[in-house]
């Protein structure tokens, strides 16, 4: 399914706040802004949620420690145990050090390999590119032309009004 | 300059435009190498060569090759190691706890800093693998399920937990690394003609094309990954210290040691930093970028974990005297006067009194000084890990057993071939991939060109 988008491109972060801004209070769908860096603000500019992300971190990191703490355990107490220097057999703050370092692996990798798949990233993958210049010095706004009431020229001219360097409309592939 | 002039300064000199950054960082990358670099990238894969060369002589022959005895057992190799895992600790620092702490001047350092980190992390790996004698059989510091019964490995040990802090410490470190490079990659993908480097700097940007959706998840994965290597730093190198620190040798046996070693880590690695970025910014033009600012922080950071490692150095060696252990009072008076104390002074006139200088705007702000300033430090830190392992062993509880220690040839050897590893692949590094990150910088170009709050207003249509 295709549908129809207008892109607005921008050179300077300013104008791409303010016009982010108001396209939103026009009830205008923004489908994404593309841009060469992290533009402060523009999440909020954009209405978009906060990332889920960390929730993924926090419960992999504990599964990972409380999946270490169990095995170390279990290999130190219940399947073999050695003794070592008559300490007991669940050394527990001897397994804390290692325990804390599995932690941070689970929890690092996982929250990397979260953000890959949600945010469909992986090698082979062909960019959508709304500009060749947006991972360089340009800023790209689309807005989806949602329904019969989205006036193409009007858009344009509001876009243009808050220093739009290029406006073109184009069909694009839904992402499924 | 006034007094205040230097932290109002913009963070990024010479009123760049987001394209102009792109050209800047990218252009050492895509003209062909100069002499220069040829020049010590030759010199440091002849060092990695001999380095390689004698790893391979002692690993087949056996550590026999080493000055060891049975009274000094770990000496030159744990040293190194030692001092090349506190040499990666600043890159971690800079990365991840001045991102915690919104220090914005370290978006023109970071990347070279973990770059850094990860191969002092590689060269520091090196050593304990060859330690082991028989290094074919370094798989078996992991559990896994073995035909010995399974034999499983003591988790109670901080050897044990040294293998596991320094793998989960070289993997984040990597990860932080790469994922900080996805958007980079992704520029220079996006400037290259078609071809090879356009087809691999494709597949490693993993289709990045700096969707805002994704720019806020990847600012929140940046700011998880930060907040965990920033206790991960910490505990590296207090693990790196309980190896020692567990241990019942007068001179090992403190509590002081983990913030010791992390204090002393995060300055060897600081002076490290600043060795290297005085020599980059100057090979590769990149003086807008990497100003006297970043010099003159990170100046300052050597003299405050200076003064904490001095403070370290007299905490411990009054304890050892108020502690009533005829032996632990022995370790401190022999390091500072017996037959290596030649080694403890060289620790403190470089670590303690050299960086003094730095207290001086003058001497912060003169790179030549800096720079010297930085090889005492770096030559110091080595030989306070060197003080700390050789003098605590090698006149222990038995005056009969007393001996001392000098390193062989091939110790000299594999250390000279660490850093000719380190070099070769910074110099390597430098070459093919962006040394600042570029989508880094650009977030903070216009700090210090604008007044704060100037583009707050909401109007509409301001330009006709």
């Amino acid at each position: 399914m295709t549908r129809r988008v207008m892109v607005g491109i921008f050179d300077d972060e300013k104008d791409l706040l303010q016009v982010t801004r108001a396209v939103r209070s026009r009830g205008l769908r923004i489908l994404d802004v593309y841009a060469p860096y992290a533009v402060h603000g523009l999440d909020q500019a954009m209405g978009l949620p906060p990332s889920r992300l960390p929730w993924v971190c926090f419960a992999l990191g504990l599964t990972g420690a409380a999946l270490k703490v169990w095995f170390e355990y279990w290999t130190t107490a219940v399947d073999w145990p050695v003794n070592v220097g008559g300490k007991p057999w669940d050394s527990l703050p001897a397994f804390i050090p290692i325990t804390f370092e599995v932690m941070v692996l689970f929890a690092g990798l996982s929250t990397v390999f979260a953000f890959f798949l949600v945010s469909r990233l992986y090698p082979g993958r062909k960019a959508v590119i709304a500009n060749k210049g947006t991972t360089n010095d340009r800023f790209a706004l689309v807005i989806e032309e949602a329904d019969a009431a989205f006036d193409p020229p009007q858009v344009q001219r509001l876009l243009e009004s808050f220093g739009a360097t290029e406006v073109y409309e184009r069909a694009e592939e839904e992402a499924a | 300059m006034a007094e205040t002039g230097i932290a109002r300064q913009p963070l990024i000199q010479g009123g760049k435009t987001l394209a102009q950054v792109t050209l800047d960082v990218l252009k050492p990358m895509e003209r062909r190498p100069g002499l220069l670099w040829w020049v010590a990238f030759l010199a440091s894969l002849s060092l990695l060569g001999l380095g390689a060369v004698t790893i391979a002589y002692q690993v087949t022959t056996g550590i026999g090759t080493w000055g060891l005895n049975n009274t000094v057992g770990w000496a030159f190799d744990i040293t190194n190691f030692v001092f090349w895992i506190g040499i990666g600790h600043a890159g971690t620092l800079i990365s991840a706890i001045l991102f915690l702490f919104r220090q914005r001047w370290r978006t023109s350092v970071n990347r070279s800093a973990e770059a850094m980190t990860l191969f002092a992390v590689m060269c520091a790996g090196i050593f304990p693998v060859i330690h082991m004698g028989r290094p074919w059989m370094g798989y078996w510091v992991f559990p896994y399920p073995n035909d010995r019964g399974p034999l499983w490995m003591n988790f109670r040990s901080p050897l044990a937990w040294d293998a596991f802090a320094i793998s989960t410490y070289f993997i984040i470190s990597a990860t932080f690394w790469y994922i900080g490079l996805i958007p980079d990659l992704a520029t220079i993908r996006d400037r290259s003609a078609p071809g090879l480097r356009r087809t691999v700097f494709s597949v490693l940007s993993l289709g990045w094309d700096g969707s805002y959706r994704t720019w806020q998840r990847y600012e929140t994965v940046y700011t998880l990954l930060a907040g965990l290597a920033t206790p991960l730093v910490v505990s590296v190198h207090t693990i790196v210290s309980w190896d020692f620190a567990t241990s019942v040798i007068p001179g090992w046996h403190a509590t002081i040691f983990p913030p010791y070693f992390v204090a002393g880590a995060i300055f060897s690695g600081m002076a490290m930093v600043l060795t290297l970025m005085i020599i980059a910014r100057k090979a590769m033009n990149l003086e807008q970028y990497i100003t006297l600012r970043h010099v003159d922080v990170m100046c300052k950071l050597i003299l405050l974990t200076s003064g904490i490692v001095a403070l370290a150095y007299g905490t411990e060696f009054f304890t050892a005297q108020y502690s009533a252990n005829p032996y632990e009072q022995f370790v401190f008076l022999n390091r500072a006067m017996g037959p290596m104390a030649w080694s403890y002074w060289i620790m403190v006139s470089c670590n303690v009194l050299t960086p003094q200088f730095l207290w001086f705007k003058r001497i912060r702000t003169s790179l030549p000084a800096v720079f010297v300033i930085t090889i005492f430090i770096n030559i110091g830190m080595w030989f306070e890990r060197f003080v700390i392992i050789v003098t605590s062993l090698h006149r222990d509880y038995l005056p009969s057993s007393w001996s001392s220690y000098s390193p062989t040839p091939i110790e000299i050897a594999t250390l000279i071939g660490s850093f000719g590893l380190f070099f070769t692949l910074f110099l390597l590094f430098c070459r093919i991939l962006p040394v600042i990150a570029i989508a880094e910088v650009k977030g903070v170009l216009q700090h210090g060109h604008t007044a704060p709050g100037a583009h707050a207003h909401h109007e509409e249509g301001r330009r006709p």
